[in-house]
């Protein structure tokens, strides 16, 4: 969705009562970064808006990108709010050579989350704050135990890398991943690079 | 480094946010600066800012860990995609340090009326300045009106008020450094009754 560089619309000021809602839209779409919340979007700051191409919005505070969303899709974290709370959000990872794709733009495609490198939530359901199973692997919690549905938006980690490098929402879920093991899993995300990545707000 | 012991009420929670170093070079986490076409350039940056990262990502460990996930084929494949990028990246530097070579800025005096003179100063783009802060600067340097304009053939140059060629010229060369040869002074006189 940001293969190209962008250079951003006018910018305006989000009204208080519209920063409430959003905020509040933040933490419904990702509970785990409710904790959060006012350190990211602190109650007295001023959201600004902006307009980029196609349709998206993007919400900033002192010129650092926060969130955007494209129309109606959900509101979905820049990567350097993922970034900064990476365990807020489910997390599935590619296999290492699958990286150089990704980072070019590619759609990313099953098998790059299906080979041995890749990872998955595990899909036994078990609940990452229950922790009654002190054996389960670190690897385990990092990628739960819920499989994830289509429209979710989840973070693409990579292997051997400890920082996210795409964000996007799934066009398939998880369990039909890792049943089918191909086809398009994320094809409009937001990645390591990309025009909304190098955007500059100043 | 300063005690972690704040001094100010502790009703406010330490900040969890993870603070990520990301690269002086290509802005990605330096983790992933190998994918980039600037890896050479990434991993003496990261040497000279943050040692301590540079010797857990280049230590021969750390490479020989990355490739042995790798297939062979997938690491020579890796690899001419790199030096691939490397080449494009290159590439696109000499050009633009030749266009830089070559690009003239020009400050030219132009008399407005009689004794009145703006000073019109074009090019300064092409070595990298940003005209509105050069006319932000100039205005407050030289106690005058300055601003960006657009000029008739579609381009931008910065109009400052008053006949300040002279000292124009010294900022350009030396303040922006650019080479002499690179600047031109012209005067823009108008014919008289015209
Ligand atoms: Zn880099």
């Amino acid at each position: 969705m940001f293969k190209k560089d962008i250079t951003p619309g006018a910018k305006s000021k989000v009204k208080s009562s519209v920063q409430r809602a959003i905020r509040t839209k933040i933490t419904e779409t990702y509970p785990l970064l409710a904790p959060h919340i006012d350190e990211i979007i602190p109650k007295k700051s001023q959201l600004d808006s902006l307009k980029l191409p196609d349709r998206v919005t993007l919400y900033a505070l002192d010129s650092h990108p926060l969130f955007y969303q494209h129309m109606d899709d959900p509101i979905t974290p820049h990567l350097r709010t993922v970034h900064q709370f990476p365990a807020a959000f489910p997390r599935i990872r590619i296999d290492r050579g699958a990286i150089r794709f990704v980072l070019s733009g590619a759609t990313l495609m099953a098998p790059g989350l299906t080979s041995a490198g890749g990872r998955l939530p595990s899909g036994t359901n078990a609940t990452t704050d229950k922790d009654d199973g002190e054996e389960e692997g670190e690897e385990e919690k990092r990628y739960g135990g819920r499989d994830l549905e289509e429209g979710e938006v989840v973070v693409v980690e990579a292997e051997g890398k400890e920082e996210a490098c795409m964000i996007g929402q799934l066009r398939v879920g998880t369990r039909e991943i890792k049943e089918k093991k191909k086809g398009v899993v994320i094809d409009a995300g937001h990645y390591l690079g990309d025009g909304l990545w190098r955007i500059e707000l100043d | 480094m300063a005690s972690e012991i704040g001094a100010t009420d502790a009703a406010s929670s330490e900040p969890q946010a993870r603070h990520v170093i990301y690269c002086g070079v290509c802005s990605l986490p330096p983790e992933y600066c190998e994918f980039g076409g600037t890896a050479k350039k990434c991993k003496d940056w990261l040497e000279k800012n943050h040692p301590d990262l540079h010797e857990k990502l280049y230590s021969e460990e750390a490479v020989a860990a990355t490739l042995s996930t790798l297939s062979l084929e997938a690491q020579k494949r890796a690899a001419k995609d790199s030096q691939k990028k490397e080449a494009k990246a290159a590439a696109a530097e000499a050009k633009a340090a030749e266009t830089k070579a070559q690009a003239q800025i020009l400050i030219k005096r132009v008399e407005r009326n009689k004794r009145k003179y703006v000073t019109a100063v074009s090019g300064l783009e092409a070595h990298g300045m940003d005209l509105k802060k050069v006319a932000k600067e100039w205005g407050k340097k030289f106690a005058t009106g300055s601003s960006v304009t657009k000029t008739a053939s579609g381009g931008e140059e910065v109009v400052v008020q008053g006949d300040n060629s002279d000292e124009i010229f010294d900022w350009v060369v030396d303040v922006a450094g650019v080479p002499e040869a690179n600047v031109d002074c012209i005067e823009d006189k108008k014919k008289k009754g015209a």
